[in-house]
């Protein structure tokens, strides 16, 4: 077993990584008597120092409305918060005017469902989505199909949970108004072949959205070179703080599409005859927005700048391949989902004991997993099962989490036996 | 580990590996279907209701350890009980679940469903052990679809 990846010499060896640990305060602690083992990332990660300090710097000394008033807080908060969105577009390696902060990837997918896609889908036309896609990157789809007619058609996967793409080649006809697809499986693991998906629908003229909440804190993103129409996450998955997401999207795109949203800070000028919209980014920014939240997401970016996210990919990989050699080597766990490139997520079985039985006889040895349908319930119908347990792995993870996690199933396994 | 015992109890693996009354119903006069939308677990309950009282229940479905024990001990408890006397093992059996068993003055009075004293130490598995309940109610109150949250 390979646990170690050799890097160029510009980034940190892996182990490095691992000593980031000692940034997150969440992590130093002890549930039910046992040191916390978190291996819950792809739910939500924990945040570093950098990032708590942030936002409280920014209540303590800064907070103030933005874009309104002439005084020196008013004008420290704007700062911060367009800072904050010129750290986002330099992650995406964006324009900053195309960038709006929303809730998260779901917000998101709904603004874009409910503008974009309600100028464009008619009845009689369909929005391809993919089986390896989350809860919010299918149903805002059939609210909009069941509100113009239209209809939402899932692409296949393969067992290994791996897009058939000569399937979805089939399915991009010329009533397809829309493909909706993930970079990263959250339920899997799967990486989905994004640039080449891309370039399939867009060479038949479909809009793509990309769903990077999974995607983005393991792989990242340049959206200039992906090329997609849309792109999505959230900053709760990427160390930031919960309540703070980005929607990128094409220029031509935000300036056809109508505001979502109507309030302050969206608007030019207002009277009871007529309203009229600001300009980009602002006009899909209605009301105050959640200002400390985006000082929080550009802190989470600029500390994984600071790691790298070659670094951080690399040192994932080999706890997730360490953690799948040894899951494998336990004789009742059975992996779901072998995809050809995985990242952060591994989905499992252990014998017959139903995966909440496990979620809680792991959580009682200090080990958080996930059990449930992940919010992917057509992918989990796909396998036939009502749930999986998953381990999920950030920068933070180490070889001693695999560990722990392997001597709580046995724990588990030893209940049931 | 011996929250982890009052909860994994010996009858309870017993009655989720081998759950009685597990399987369709011939001839049932209500039914329920039960379903937990934070983890999929889904049940479907079966009544046959005669002279003011449950002759029989059964259920199919798929869900954790708890909540097929559950089920399996619970429809084994109502059969010859009214309607009424259903509704008072709720009461007892919600108050366990919730509160624990030193919420039971008289823990005789438990009887089988005893075993579910140590849910109360895990407030998430509550509704895992109460799905086949509330779905019983929503039969015995003529059916449709009962949700935990």
């Amino acid at each position: 077993m390979t646990t170690v990846t050799t890097l160029g010499p510009a980034g940190p060896a892996p182990g490095d990584v691992a000593e980031r640990r000692a940034d997150f305060p969440a992590l130093d602690q002890q549930v039910h008597g046992k040191p916390l083992v978190y291996l819950d990332s792809a739910a939500t990660t924990q945040k570093p120092r950098a990032v708590i300090d942030a936002i409280s710097h920014f209540y303590e000394r800064d907070n103030a409305n933005v874009h309104r008033g002439v005084h020196a807080l008013s004008e420290r908060a704007t700062k911060a918060f367009e800072g904050a969105r010129a750290t986002v577009a330099r992650f995406l390696n964006a324009d900053a005017r195309d960038v709006i902060f929303v809730r998260g990837a779901t917000e998101a997918v709904n603004l874009v469902a409910q503008t974009f896609g309600r100028q464009r889908v008619r009845a009689g036309d369909e929005i391809v989505v993919t089986t390896l896609e989350h809860h919010s990157n299918i149903v805002p789809w059939q609210l909009l199909a069941a509100a113009q007619g239209a209809r939402v058609v899932a692409a296949p996967i393969d067992d290994a949970g791996d897009l058939d793409l000569g399937a979805l080649s089939e399915l991009l006809g010329p009533r397809v108004k829309l493909l909706a697809v993930t970079q990263v499986s959250n339920a899997l693991g799967t990486v989905t072949p994004i640039e080449a998906v891309v370039a399939l629908a867009r060479s038949r003229g479909i809009p793509v959205l990309v769903d990077g909440a999974q995607g983005a804190p393991h792989l990242g993103v340049d959206v200039r070179a992906l090329g997609a129409d849309f792109y999505v996450f959230s900053g709760h998955k990427l160390y930031g703080p919960t309540g703070i997401g980005v929607l990128w999207a094409r220029r031509e795109h935000l300036e056809a599409m109508p505001p979502w949203q109507g309030g302050g800070d969206m608007i030019r000028s207002v009277t009871f005859e007529k309203s009229t919209w600001n300009d980009l980014p602002y006009k899909f920014e209605a009301g105050t927005p959640d200002i400390a939240g985006a000082v929080g997401l550009a802190a989470a970016l600029d500390y994984v700048g600071a790691i790298g996210l070659p670094a951080i990919a690399a040192h994932e990989a080999a706890v997730l391949r360490a953690a799948e050699a040894a899951l494998r080597s336990v004789p009742e766990v059975r992996l779901v989902g072998a995809p050809r490139r995985r990242a952060g997520v591994i989905s499992f079985m252990v014998g017959d004991i139903h995966p909440h039985d496990l979620a809680t006889i792991v959580d009682r040895q200090g080990v958080a997993i996930r059990a449930g349908h992940h919010c992917a319930q057509p992918l989990m119908q796909r396998y036939g099962l009502p749930a999986t347990a998953r381990a999920s792995f950030a920068l933070y993870s180490t070889l001693d989490d695999v560990e722990a996690l392997v001597r709580a199933l046995h724990a588990a396994i030893k209940v049931f036996a | 580990m011996s929250e982890l015992t009052d909860l994994y109890q010996e009858v309870i693996l017993d009655h989720g590996k081998r759950p009685r009354n597990f399987g369709p119903l011939d001839g049932a006069t209500a039914s329920a279907e039960g379903l937990n939308p934070l983890c999929g677990d889904h049940l479907v309950l079966q009544v046959k209701v005669a002279g003011g009282k449950v002759q029989e229940a059964r259920f199919t479905g798929t869900g954790c350890a708890i909540s097929r024990a559950s089920a399996s001990v619970m429809t084994g408890l109502v059969k010859g009980k009214t309607a009424a006397e259903v509704e008072a093992m709720f009461q007892v059996f919600h108050t366990l679940v919730t509160e624990g068993p030193g919420a039971h003055p008289d823990l005789e009075a438990l009887g089988k469903l005893a075993v579910f004293g140590g849910v109360h130490e895990f407030p998430t598995r509550v509704k895992c052990a109460s799905l086949a309940w509330h779905t019983l109610r929503s039969a015995l109150q003529g059916g449709g679809t009962a949700s935990t949250e």
